[in-house]
């Protein structure tokens, strides 16, 4: 029974909990959280069992009430699906693990049950997303996890409601654009369904209505996916919302957008559409891509505070992907979706540790970071974890992604890509490097020379054990995904990559 | 010309509309004024929903069980498409959330700064 219900239970067990938790929060506010933390790990596991369940039979059809589509909303797990799934549900697991001790100390406690209902509904919304197999639903749980989004970002810190109101205009304009380009194609194919609007496509190439869905489906999705220069609201809203929030969003958010970007083009429109009815998407979306990824590292290099900087380099990041779906051959989508794996795995542990500075420090600022290694040396281990995997050092996953990015760039002789890629790379450097040299070295001028020559005395003071078990796991996760890149290629992303590519 | 734009009004409408409300979330620095844009902006895309629905002639998709229960020949020109509708329904109630979630944010905007002009917003910040 359980089995066969898979991919809707994934969605429904967070959003029926979303409501529950309310209600048990008027009676027992301490019952939140644990119930909040089963409800995701329950996501988890079922993702997992899916994972497996794809790898050894392949594709998963769920028709949602026993109606068939193009009529009922159908639900598709491939492999691209499944990989993303158990992605989202792991880095939200982390993120509500680690929100226990951290919502404590920065969210009202009258609130605390309706931010665990707001954060289950964005965990609903984000994995609806990935598991949808139809068009209209995938814009209702868009919107799902948007609505949940703006309320989040709107609990942080002193300026958050105004870097929300921002959030919500611009998510606004997005959301209507995909959902005009829905629009077009239903007027056009009479469908939603994806599969049946695959088929029904490929006679329509030539018509205008098709592009201009494109085109609006584009524009829309880039931003929700913060793609340069549509990312204005961006650093605001993921600096100052609360640090529990931001480790869920940053990580999710864009990496589910560019797997809508991923499915749309390959899956709907097709590869044939996209590549030769209009070659000019792709290049503009290339430029664009290596525009967020110059920019983002050199605004990171610009900014002191921390969490900022890495909002920064989040849009360098989705550049990377975007990079990989515009160069669109086999080498550069594996990188792609490699990449949103490796991402969502880097992001999560980068904001986890910036959250558990801010908890213990009560500061972003890089510049006073100092003897941080002395006061927090687990943490800062797991930050140069992250911090090695964005700049891509080997044994870390980001080194493979790009690895990948690069041998594609160099197939399709597109040396400019490369070139960004690299000089991107060594902006990364530049900026992580700050940053740890901060925390490590002792600073030249001692601190402590106007105080009568006394040593400051830093104490072992590390960020409670329910932050820092997520952030080891979260590294470990790193390496794993590093090491094992090879498998993972293997047996999930080269069944993900359309056939014709 | 005249024929192609006649024909073809409820797009120019839609198109028309959104074109205003975008104009109000990008140019207006009010931010009541922003949400109201926001509002204009999302009825368009509701009313080109419905609009592509309609049929020339055409009624409300109920059919009439007739005699026995037997539900005789049915002719789709004769009925308006109702999918459209009902899609609607559901980008209403988004569009409703959105506006409370907004109108919500403006009051805390509000009790924070305030006031509710943008450039006057951004000096408070600037400041601070």
């Amino acid at each position: 029974m359980i089995s066969k219900n898979l991919p809707v239970l994934i969605v429904t067990v967070p959003l029926m909990t979303a409501f529950l938790v309310v209600i048990l929060g008027l009676l027992k506010r301490k019952l939140c959280y644990p119930i909040a933390f089963l409800a995701t790990l329950a996501s988890f596991i079922f993702s997992a069992m899916l994972l497996e369940k794809v790898i050894l039979h392949g594709t998963i059809h769920y028709y949602q009430g026993g109606w068939l589509p193009p009529w009922g909303i159908e639900y598709v797990v491939d492999h691209l699906n499944a990989a993303m799934l158990v992605l989202v549900s792991f880095v939200s697991l982390m993120s509500l693990w680690y929100s226990g001790p951290s919502a404590e100390k920065e969210i009202p406690k009258s609130k605390i049950p309706y931010f665990y209902s707001l954060y289950l509904l964005q965990i609903t919304g984000l994995l609806g997303i990935v598991v949808t197999g139809d068009m209209f639903n995938l814009y209702v749980f868009l919107e799902i996890t948007s609505l949940s989004g703006y309320a989040l970002i709107a609990m942080g810190e002193k300026h958050a409601p105004m870097a929300a109101f921002n959030y919500v205009i611009m998510g606004t304009i997005g959301a209507c654009f995909y959902l005009l380009s829905v629009g077009y194609l239903y007027i056009v194919t009479g469908s939603l369904n994806m599969a049946d609007l695959a088929r029904l496509l490929p006679h329509l190439y030539g018509s205008k209505v098709v592009l201009t869905a494109f085109v609006f489906f584009i524009v829309g999705i880039s931003l929700k996916m913060a793609l340069f220069p549509l990312h204005i609201w961006l650093p605001d809203a993921y600096t100052l919302a609360p640090s529990s929030v931001s480790t869920l969003v940053a990580p999710t958010m864009t990496k589910v957008g560019a797997y809508v970007l991923f499915r749309i083009i390959f899956s709907v429109f097709g590869p044939h559409f996209s590549l030769e009815v209009m070659p000019i998407a792709h290049n503009i979306l290339g430029w664009l891509a290596a525009g967020a990824v110059l920019f983002g590292s050199i605004m990171a290099l610009a900014q002191r505070d921390f969490k900022r900087m890495l909002t920064y380099i989040l849009v360098a990041e989705v550049g990377y992907i975007v990079i990989g779906v515009a160069i669109a051959n086999r080498m550069a989508l594996t990188g792609a979706i490699l990449h949103i794996i490796n991402d969502a795995f880097m992001m999560s542990c980068l904001f986890l540790v910036a959250g558990a500075i801010v908890y213990k420090t009560g500061t972003r600022d890089i510049y006073q970071f100092r003897f941080l290694h002395k006061k927090m040396p687990l943490t800062m281990a797991v930050l140069i974890v992250g911090a090695l995997s964005v700049i891509g050092v080997p044994p870390m996953c980001g080194f493979f992604s790009k690895w990948y990015l690069i041998l594609g760039a160099l197939a399709a002789h597109k040396w400019v890509f490369i070139a960004v890629i690299l000089t991107s790379t060594l902006f990364n450097v530049a900026v992580f490097f700050r940053v740890i040299e901060n925390a490590y070295l002792e600073p030249r001028e001692p601190a402590y020379a106007h105080d009568g020559g006394q040593p400051e005395i830093v104490k072992f003071d590390e960020a409670p054990i329910g932050m820092l078990i997520p952030m080891f796991l979260v590294a470990i996760g790193i390496i794993l995904i590093g090491v094992f890149s090879g498998h993972i290629i293997a047996s999930i992303i080269k069944f993900a990559i359309p056939a014709n590519i | 010309m005249m024929d192609f734009i006649v024909s073809h009004y409820n797009y120019w409408i839609y198109i028309v509309l959104m074109m205003i409300g975008f104009y109000g979330m990008m140019g207006k620095r009010n931010l009541v004024k922003k949400l109201i844009g926001m509002n204009i902006f999302q009825t368009a895309i509701i009313l080109y929903y419905v609009s592509i629905g309609c049929k020339k002639g055409a009624t409300v998709p109920i059919i009439p069980e007739e005699a026995h229960g037997v539900i005789h020949h049915i002719n789709p020109f004769n009925y308006i498409n109702p999918l459209p509708h009902v899609l609607m329904l559901t980008a209403i109630v988004v569009g409703i959330a959105t506006t409370g979630v907004a109108l919500a944010l403006i009051i805390l905007i509000h009790r924070q700064y305030g006031t509710l002009e943008e450039n006057e917003i951004l000096e408070i910040r600037k400041n601070d």
